[in-house]
């Protein structure tokens, strides 16, 4: 166990240095997701809408998108020079490689949303000081659920034709569950309500990323090459 | 070279199961519209359940049979299961465009809107969503090996992902009919629309079925002759 955890750190930290001696990948996130919180503000009509109505969906939507254009990195990456093959004749084992892969697209998806939260803020004028805690918490269940499913998604669909598209079809039915909880929770944080409120919420989201970090640890070997 | 013939007897055998099943369409839409009691407040529009609820049903029991012919094929890696599973996906999205196409129909007249984010209808469009995402997958892998591995990863996924959606839409207010004949105490549905629609369940499974081992004795038939091909082009080298 020791020794699969060592293996996927050493995967997630290669990724993770590539991505930080470029930087092309996480600065780009960052631009588009700045660039879709601005033109949220022009896409509805202020005297009808409040931006704190619209406050909850636009979040999810800009962080659900940035996470899937971030997932497609961690595969294409691998795919140039068929580097995909020296990490599977290394001997790291293939649970270890989603892992390890899974953890570098958390720390990126992360990084994103905690530059993008502050903005989002400020943009949309929400108190986000007084539920920082648990709003913090509610976007790491949800990232860690999506980014699970993405993460074994993506090492299928940069094998397909027209990858990254494909990458968006099989990734969005999976967000209903973490982005409908997560946007649901954030609106009654945002309105002070009870936890009583938003418990089942939270349930839900925890056994959606139990259920499926399982599962695409267990399925993930069958997506590489025999 | 015995896998064509074999392949073409098990299409012509799965035609007089089909033949069966449209037989006994025939015979459970006469006894829906000429037989069974019209709904009192509903009207004439309630007739479209013996279409709707069954299709449903089937709609749900093919993306299980995706499932689990998705689970057994990662484990022995035998193409039959993965040609079984990609069938039955066929087939469970023809259902699940009549279940969409006729709820509508009903709630446009019923609830006055084609439309509402109610949990079933949610579940069954985010089914809808991972059958096409299936069938797209499917298409956009040459290899077959690597087509049976992919698709049966997302089979499993799918199946799993279904009933979290319900739950997830299930958590807002529903609007849909509750349960009439699955629910506790005694179905309280009268009991000749009882029968209809049960036998609908039943007459629907059938022509599943059929349409099943149709699309698959197809599929068999397909690789058989391109197998034959291969073969030949081989021999003649």
């Amino acid at each position: 166990m020791r020794s699969v955890l060592a293996q996927a750190w050493a995967i997630a930290a290669k990724d993770l240095l590539l991505e930080f001696r470029s930087r092309t990948a996480f600065l780009s996130a960052l631009v588009f997701t700045a660039l879709v919180l601005a033109i949220f503000n022009f896409a509805r009509d202020p005297t009808a809408v409040s931006s704190v109505d619209l406050a909850p969906s636009v979040l999810w939507i800009t962080f659900s998108f940035a996470g899937v254009l971030g997932l497609n990195r961690a595969f294409t990456l691998e795919k140039e020079n068929r580097a995909i093959d020296g990490l599977l004749l290394s001997p790291a084992s293939r649970t270890a490689l989603y892992l390890g892969k899974t953890a570098a697209n958390l720390v990126f998806v992360g990084a994103v949303e905690a530059i993008a939260l502050p903005l989002f803020a400020l943009f949309f004028n929400v108190p986000l000081l007084d539920v920082l805690a648990p709003l913090v918490l509610v976007i790491a269940l949800a990232t860690v659920g999506f980014v699970a499913v993405g993460t074994l998604m993506s090492s299928m669909a940069v094998n397909t034709r027209f990858g990254e598209m494909m990458l968006l079809v099989l990734v969005l039915p999976f967000l209903v569950t973490p982005v409908s909880a997560a946007a649901e929770m954030t609106t009654k944080l945002f309105a002070h309500r009870p936890f009583a409120e938003w418990a089942a919420w939270l349930k839900l989201l925890a056994a959606y990323d139990i259920t499926f970090v399982v599962l695409c640890t267990l399925v993930f070997e069958f997506t590489l090459e025999e | 070279m015995t896998a064509i013939p074999t392949a073409e007897r098990a299409l012509k055998r799965s035609g007089v199961w089909m033949a069966i099943a449209l037989l006994l369409m025939a015979a459970i839409y006469v006894r829906a519209l000429a037989f069974t009691p019209e709904e009192a407040t509903q009207g004439l529009v309630q007739k479209i359940f013996y279409i709707h609820a069954p299709s449903a049903w089937v709609a749900f029991l093919a993306f299980g049979v995706v499932g689990i012919c998705s689970a057994i094929y990662l484990f022995v890696k035998d193409p039959r299961l993965d040609l079984l599973a990609a069938s039955s996906a066929e087939v469970g999205t023809v259902f699940t465009t009549v279940v969409l196409v006729t709820g509508p129909i009903w709630g446009k007249e019923i609830w006055g809107a084609w439309w509402t984010w109610d949990a079933r209808l949610t579940s069954t469009l985010f089914l809808y969503f991972i059958y096409l995402a299936y069938l797209v997958l499917r298409s956009a892998v040459e290899e077959p090996g690597r087509r049976g591995r992919y698709s049966a990863v997302l089979g499993i996924l799918g199946a799993l992902l279904v009933p979290f959606i319900h739950v997830s839409v299930y958590l807002f207010r529903t609007l849909h009919p509750m349960p009439v004949v699955l629910r506790p105490g005694k179905p309280e549905l009268p009991g000749s629309m009882l029968l209809t629609l049960l036998s609908s369940f039943a007459v629907f499974t059938i022509f599943y079925l059929a349409l099943l081992a149709r699309r698959y004795a197809w599929a068999r038939l397909v690789d058989a002759r391109a197998q034959s091909e291969a073969d030949r082009a081989d021999a003649s080298r």
